[in-house]
């Protein structure tokens, strides 16, 4: 009798082992096989193919160093250095960077012994050590003639009829009929804190703050600030924009979720119908994604900080809702039937026996959706326009000022960063202080 | 008699002395509130292409234009939504792989991140400094920088969502772990256990329900992110969206089909996670009424 009892009990949790196996090696199985399914439906073989290895390493390379351009131009025979060839960061007229000798020939030192000299008659030398003197001549119609050391021609001099292309780890050379360019690499940002035109460019930190002190720290703040290449100025406006996006979007919607909160909320409001009708308002609002609404909104109000903060507005006061009537539900009802004892009213019942008691909950909720918010408010901006959003996606179509991209990139998560810890420390002083002040 | 009465009548103005301090300082918190509210509205305002008050009355154009439309040719929409079926089914899958991906990469960086679990302890601020920073990331960012060097399509907004997520359910799966019992994990150390087979055995049953509650959050809200990263360019429905709003008029009833498309993968799958959600967590608040 006692040996069919523990052999049904064996058969039982053999049955139950069984499962757990099955579960225990099922469900990575599971996963694994929606994974190699999605990346068959992703076209993962073609991306691999479609990856453009160039441009992740002109991305990296770009957003942690810049070059300098050193151009003559072969009709006129100017010559114009400037920073990543913009004309923000030109040199004035007659001056150059000491690695550049202006003169009847104009030469640059690339430095590791690698010189270029910009000869009269369109002519040009390339002194690569170790490998010998490349001479260049742009001959108008004819094209450009290269002379090379003797031997074969290495890999890194791309030479044809009308162009010469010389990459070195030291810099790149390029003729063509027209000019005659040099690139040299520096590591950095190039030009953060002042422009050329500034009289604070190339000097040192001590000498800067020397000068500060010498009374001139609003000229350098200035010139700080409409830094013309970094535009510091309209960088700081836009992470403000951005945070007023969430700001108001999130502090909007809590004001008009909460009223509503109260019509959806089972305990104060009777009829069932307001009820159901506020729930589905919410549950439209949520459903309608963000996105949806930015698109909507941009079309009547136009792009702008504005359009982003409507959109948070309106998503959030759907989740707000539906958040605050489940608090309210879960409101002690002891503390409102005391006031009503005392012959509180219907208004001072909710002011003095609900709102303390749901006001902790509700703040950190929103305090939460400030911080998330942030983070939205750079995506729907890049959408919407505005903010540090549009900024990143500006700097990201031109697809070349990558060190403004990761400086961008750097401010937003700092940004988020700091709204995080913000609002973390708001909640803690905000919802302590309840607890010991009412 | 008279010196207690005289106390009461102390403590009387005392508290009537707090009752409007604090009165006051609510005051000023509210006003200083509303002033930031009110300049902080007429700032947006200013900045704005459109002002408020001028686009008010325009809001419901757009919505109407696209409405009538969508009546004018309801005849086309059945087609229209299988046509775009597809590349929901895309949004959907991106969602799905980067919340999976996502929730393992947390999985790991959390036990890294969590005290009396780490594998190494001392690299535990290391690991939360990370997550803070993987958290703080905006999606659009990875995928747009990923965008210019894979070119459009579902993998970088996967792999940008994924980053986020992983950050994101590594601070609420560190915080679940926190509460996790360790003699399991002591038990298994004793027996000689490594520390992947210690995590996998010891810690896994106690918070795979929260890790899942979570994670079926995650999901939710990534199917957000992925229709607005489609809209940068990355697939899926987004991008659909944007082609259609961007012919015009005409095309309108396609931007219908597709926000009702969303609208309704949003709600249902909204629908079927807090049900799942619910279970999961009520059914631990059994389990633990039974062991108190």
């Amino acid at each position: 009798m006692t040996m069919t009892a523990t052999q049904t009990l064996k058969i039982e949790a053999d049955a139950i082992f069984r499962r757990k196996r099955l579960m225990a090696f099922g469900l990575p199985l599971l996963i694994l096989v929606y994974l190699a399914y999605t990346l068959f439906s992703f076209d993962v073989p073609g991306l691999i193919k479609r990856f453009e290895i160039d441009n992740a390493r002109a991305l990296v390379a770009d957003s942690y160093s810049y070059k300098t351009h050193v151009t003559r131009d072969n009709r006129a025979g100017d010559v114009v250095i400037a920073v990543e060839g913009e004309r923000k960061g030109t040199y004035p007229e007659g001056t150059s960077p000491d690695w550049v000798t202006l003169g009847e020939e104009t030469r640059i030192d690339l430095e590791n012994g690698h010189v270029v000299t910009f000869l009269p008659e369109k002519a040009v030398t390339y002194d690569v050590p170790g490998y010998g003197l490349i001479q260049a001549q742009s001959v108008g119609r004819k094209g450009v003639i290269t002379t090379l050391p003797e031997g074969d021609v290495p890999e890194w001099i791309n030479k044809s009829k009308n162009r010469l292309t010389i990459t070195t780890e030291a810099g790149r050379l390029t003729v063509t009929r027209n000019r005659t360019e040099v690139f040299r690499y520096f590591t950095g940002w190039e030009l953060f804190f002042f422009t050329l035109d500034s009289p604070y460019h190339g000097l040192s930190f001590g000498e800067v703050l020397g000068r500060a002190f010498s009374g001139e720290a609003g000229a350098i703040l200035h010139d700080f600030w409409t830094n013309k290449m970094w535009r510091h100025d309209e960088v700081a406006w836009a992470m403000f924009e951005t945070v007023l996006m969430a700001f108001l979007g999130t502090m909007g919607a809590a004001i008009v979720a909460l009223p509503l909160a109260f019509l959806a909320a089972k305990n104060f409001s009777p009829l069932m119908l307001v009820r159901q009708v506020m729930r589905r308002f919410f549950d439209f609002f949520r459903g309608v994604d963000a996105l949806i609404w930015t698109i909507v909104l941009a079309r009547a109000f136009g792009p702008g900080p504005l359009t982003g903060a409507l959109a948070i507005l309106i998503t959030d006061t759907g989740s707000f809702g539906k958040m605050f009537s489940e608090a309210l539900e879960n409101v002690d009802e002891k503390q409102i039937e005391g006031l009503q004892s005392t012959g509180a009213k219907p208004v001072q019942r909710y002011r003095f026996g609900v709102i303390p008691q749901v006001t902790p909950v509700l703040l950190s909720q929103i305090l939460y959706y400030l911080e998330s918010n942030t983070r939205s408010a750079t995506i729907i901006g890049a959408i919407t326009g505005g903010g540090i959003g549009l900024m990143l996606t500006q700097a990201m179509i031109t697809q070349k000022d990558w060190e403004e991209v990761s400086y961008y990139i750097v401010l937003v998560i700092l940004m988020v960063m700091l709204m995080d810890w913000f609002s973390g420390w708001l909640r803690r002083r905000l919802i302590s202080g309840d607890e010991s002040g009412r | 008699m008279a010196e207690i009465h005289g106390s009461i009548d102390d403590m009387r103005t005392d508290y009537m002395a707090l009752v409007r301090r604090k009165r006051l300082m609510d005051g000023i918190i509210l006003i200083i509130f509303v002033a930031l509210m009110v300049s902080g509205f007429m700032v947006a305002d200013d900045r704005n292409a459109g002002g408020f008050w001028d686009g008010l009355h325009r809001f419901f154009d757009f919505p109407k234009e696209v409405l009538s439309e969508a009546v004018d040719k309801a005849g086309e929409l059945p087609a229209h939504l299988i046509t775009f079926l597809p590349s929901l089914i895309e949004t959907i899958n991106i969602a799905g792989a980067a919340t999976l991906i996502g929730a393992m990469g947390a999985m790991v960086l959390s036990l890294l991140a969590t005290r009396g679990l780490a594998l190494w302890p001392r690299l535990i601020p290391l690991f939360r400094r990370l997550m803070d920073i993987m958290r703080a990331m905006p999606e659009i960012v990875i995928a747009l920088v990923l965008i210019f060097i894979m070119g459009g399509g579902p993998v970088p907004a996967m792999i940008a969502i994924a980053f986020h997520t992983a950050g994101a359910l590594g601070k609420l799966f560190s915080e679940v772990n926190e509460n996790a019992s360790l003699k399991p994990v002591e038990g298994l150390q004793s027996v000689g256990a490594s520390w992947a087979q210690r995590m996998w055995l010891g810690v896994m049953p106690q918070v795979s329900p929260n890790y899942l509650s979570y994670a079926l959050l995650r999901f939710e809200i990534n199917i957000r992110a992925s229709a607005i990263l489609g809209f940068v360019g990355a697939g899926g429905i987004g991008y659909e969206l944007k082609n259609s709003m961007s012919w015009g008029q005409g095309q309108y009833d396609e931007a219908a089909a597709i926000f009702l498309l969303l609208f309704f993968a949003i709600v249902i799958v909204d629908q079927i996670s807090s049900h799942f959600r619910e279970q999961l967590t009520h059914g631990r608040k059994d389990k633990r009424k039974v062991t108190a």
